[in-house]
């Protein structure tokens, strides 16, 4: 057992660290985008960021080096995850998904001429999907939806809804998963496609989420057209191919060293600010919140590794993940929460009162947070897998 | 970064688990709970033989030179199992003393006496302010003609009631700071003046109170320098604080797997109540805590072992697998229903443990105030 990362990974920490203080862009630090506040413009500034993460090999460090990887120990990935998101790197959610989820599914079922298409591409950062799962009667339950594609001549052609589509409005491509067997079981007639998004016959309107900002979307297919090169490994089996794509997601790293940067800012508040003529570190409510902030998320953060090291030793982590989501999860309302507590009135502010402190992230995380343990797999289906998969207790 | 056992460990750990599964059943556990000595000596000696007093102490001691991250796998097993006895008391809290602060002579005196499961020590720190910091230690010890006369009262001593000799942290110097003018003396639990007595406790576990009226002792007997005795305790309680969380762990792991067991099997309403929601949900909360406190005590422990700071660590690892073990327990009560709630069921006996393995060495708020202080608040 070592706890310790080598000389050679601390090193690379280190270059890591050095970099992004050079590169976040000015603006973007006053535009603080927290999670699912992304703007046309706080895009524009994520986009070229990522191209620039690409150029040191950092966006897809793990690709094969033919898809311009650079094939690196899943060690230095944490680190990189860690570093980037303690940072506040410019990076939406959807370069995650596009990376960690689209391209290795295309690596692992896609053919050749897709490899070629869309791989390198995404590890350069130029293309970015959105993910089209949800329908409005589909969403814990993924595998009852219903938006056709039907095949005809050399092409398919789509119909439809999809909804919660996450920057769907900004995104080139869609990752579509629908119907293409509507006589078998519901597990047994879906297919995956790539759908250009420009693509006539599809409408997008936009739907404001609870931050006040346009990021999700419903998305309608109107006899859409789509080559049949675009259907992605074997007909009917996208159920497979997806549930082993949502394996790839690699853990709650990130979520954790985003979330230990707001606990230290949380202290420093504590320690910087009066109450009644006492500092707020003497409170011993405050100070025990504060602590059990961090034990918390000390925790997480050891689930997190845990999930890196299994894949270090090519072990597949399953429930570990849902284990390590489903905790962070909390933790994170958690810190939310005690930290509108400490911050009081102020926590209440949003950001453009010149009286907000934190730059009103407390206030933002409060409702951002919510997200997290519902989308992508709420925390009860996280359950249901520790329970069955993990535990094996009975479906009946 | 390695989170897996070593190939050692893990044989360690798979022997410990069949020993004790075969050499401590139950049946033993309840009959020494009930018992005044609480203890098999017959166990006692086949883990001496298995040469598990001795883990960590170097070869020239009769030990076998593991580290502590060994101790701490072993730990876990016995907490997964329940070894009623005096194995905290005289490897942790007085072996690791003497091997730390002690002096060559006592070394050799009482370190292979361990080993060999010839002596038993105890560690007599908290008196009836029932708190783990200096200012707490009133017993005192007064120096007359080159010998000590230690008078006070002790409470909640562990194992004291079988120890040969008592680790007594008295005060031999009264200043403004608290941590300074204490020293450490080795006791032998027969001296005049020395009464024990066993307190009735949740868990059964022996604790006692132990009175020291006027006791005198050689300065021979002091361990460490005298005055200078509190930074051993602390470095002491430090790793005792790690090994309980090891034993937490271990015996919050054996509650998961007999509630999911149980859950698999008992059919109402026409099926396994693992296959409710409600159950299965209580299981995958039952697993995280067991999972997160596990990788929160190795990490606390291969800092022991590597010697690193870690205040900080093992006051997170006992917060958190402390407050853990006991929502693990108490919802695998929940599972078990009415059966639970008898003493010939085997779950309470993990309850109880849970509960006297948070409070000792300081609860999760004691935890979260060192915490704190260690965050800079
Ligand atoms: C911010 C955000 C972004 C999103 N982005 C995308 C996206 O880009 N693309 C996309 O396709 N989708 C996206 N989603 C949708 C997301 O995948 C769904 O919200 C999620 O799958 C849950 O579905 P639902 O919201 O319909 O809730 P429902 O499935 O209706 O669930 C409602 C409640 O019932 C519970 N529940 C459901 N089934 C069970 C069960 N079997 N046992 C116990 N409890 C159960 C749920 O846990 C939840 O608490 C996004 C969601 C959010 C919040
Ligand atoms: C102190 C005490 C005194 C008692 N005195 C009496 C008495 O005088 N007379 C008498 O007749 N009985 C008595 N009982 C028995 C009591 O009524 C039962 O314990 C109770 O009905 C639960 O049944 P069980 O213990 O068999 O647990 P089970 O029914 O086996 O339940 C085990 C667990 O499964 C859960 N579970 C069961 N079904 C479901 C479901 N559908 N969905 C979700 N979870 C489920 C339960 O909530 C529980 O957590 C007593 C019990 C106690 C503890």
């Amino acid at each position: 057992m070592d706890f310790k990362f080598t000389e050679d990974e601390e090193v690379f920490r280190r270059e890591v660290r050095q970099w992004l203080e050079q590169e976040i862009p000015q603006r973007w630090i006053e535009l603080a985008p927290g999670i699912w506040e992304e703007t046309e413009e706080s895009w524009a500034l994520a986009r070229e960021f990522q191209r620039k993460l690409s150029q040191k090999g950092w966006l897809a460090p793990s690709y094969p080096k033919e898809y311009g990887g650079l094939e690196l120990s899943h060690m230095k990935r944490l680190i990189l995850a860690e570093e980037l998101a303690y940072s506040r790197a410019p990076l939406s959610i959807e370069v995650e998904v596009t990376v960690n989820w689209v391209a290795p599914s295309i690596m692992l079922f896609g053919t050749e001429k897709q490899k070629k298409d869309y791989v390198s591409s995404i590890a350069k950062g130029d293309i970015i999907f959105c993910l089209g799962y949800s329908e409005p009667n589909a969403g814990s339950d993924l595998a009852s939806l219903q938006t056709r594609a039907v095949e005809v001549g050399d092409e398919y052609v789509i119909n439809g809804q999809k909804t919660w589509c996450s920057y769907g409005h900004l995104a080139d491509y869609c990752w579509l998963a629908a119907r293409t067997d509507p006589d078998a079981s519901k597990h047994e007639g879906i297919s995956i496609f790539i759908v250009d998004m420009k693509t006539p016959g599809i409408t997008i309107r936009p739907l404001i989420n609870i931050l006040d900002r346009h990021s999700f979307n419903e998305v309608f297919f109107d006899d859409v057209h789509i080559p049949k090169e675009n259907l992605v490994g074997q007909k009917n089996k996208g159920w497979y191919q997806l549930m082993i794509a949502l394996d790839f997601e690699r853990s709650s790293i990130g979520y954790a060293a985003a979330n230990q940067r707001i606990i230290e800012e949380l202290i420093k508040y504590a320690k910087e600010t009066t109450r009644n003529g006492e500092p707020l570190a003497n409170d011993p409510l405050i100070r025990n919140e504060l602590a059990q902030l961090a034990v918390e998320n000390e925790v997480a953060r050891m689930m997190a590794y845990r999930i890196a090291w299994m894949f270090s030793k090519g072990l597949h982590p399953s429930y570990e993940s849902s284990m390590s989501m489903v905790f962070i999860s909390e933790v994170m309302r958690h810190t939310a929460n005690a930290g509108v507590r400490i911050l009081g009135h102020y926590g209440e502010l949003d950001r453009d009162s010149k009286w907000a402190v934190m730059n009103a992230r407390i206030m933002r995380m409060c409702l951002s947070s919510l997200s997290i343990g519902v989308g992508g797999g709420s925390n009860e289906i996280q359950r249901n897998i520790i329970a069955m998969r993990g535990l094996g207790l009975p479906r009946k | 970064m390695d989170l897996g056992l070593s190939e050692e460990q893990a044989m360690l750990k798979e022997l410990a688990r069949d020993f004790l599964q075969k050499e401590c059943p139950k049946r033993l556990v309840r009959q020494l709970d009930e018992s005044d000595e609480g203890y098999s000596s017959e166990l006692w000696h086949k883990m001496a033989e298995l040469g598990w007093m001795g883990l960590v102490f170097p070869e020239k001691y009769g030990g076998s030179e593991r580290n502590f991250l060994d101790l701490t796998i072993l730990l876990e097993e016995m907490g997964y199992n329940i070894v009623p006895g005096p194995f905290f008391s005289a490897v942790v809290l007085g072996g690791l003393t003497i091997l730390t602060a002690g002096s060559e002579e006592q070394k050799i005196e009482f370190l292979p006496k361990i080993a060999s499961g010839e002596m038993i020590l105890s560690l007599a720190l908290t008196e009836p302010t029932a708190s783990y910091d200096a200012a707490s230690v009133k017993t005192k010890a007064i120096a007359r003609n080159g010998e000590y006369v230690i008078k006070g009262t002790k409470l909640f001593v562990l194992n004291a009631n079988v120890a040969d000799y008592i680790l007594c942290v008295a005060r031999t110097k009264e200043t403004k700071n608290p941590e300074d003018g204490i020293t450490i003396f080795l006791v032998d639990a027969k001296s005049p003046g020395v009464k024990c007595t066993l307190l009735k406790t949740l868990a059964r576990d022996k604790q006692c109170e132990v009175v020291f009226d006027n006791v005198t002792v050689s300065e021979k007997s002091i361990v460490g320098e005298r005055d200078k005795g509190w930074p051993i305790v602390k470095d002491v309680l430090q790793k005792a604080t790690v090994a309980k969380c090891a034993e937490m762990v271990g015996g919050a792991q054996a509650a998961l797997d007999m509630a999911v067991n149980y859950a698999k099997e008992r059919v109402q309403f026409g099926r396994p109540i693992g296959s409710f929601q409600a159950i299965q949900h209580y299981c995958a909360n039952m697993a995280t805590d067991v999972s997160g406190s596990r990788f929160i005590t190795y990490k606390a422990a291969w800092k022991v072992s590597e010697g690193l700071p870690l205040a900080l660590d093992i006051a997170i690892a006992k917060a958190w697998t402390s407050e853990a073990y006991g929502r693990v327990t108490l919802s695998a009560h929940q599972i078990f229903g009415a059966i639970g709630f008898t003493m010939d069921h085997d779950i309470h006996l993990y309850y109880r443990q849970a509960k006297a393995a948070e409070i000792i060495f300081g609860d999760a708020d004691f935890q979260r105030a060192i915490i704190a202080r260690e965050l800079g608040l």
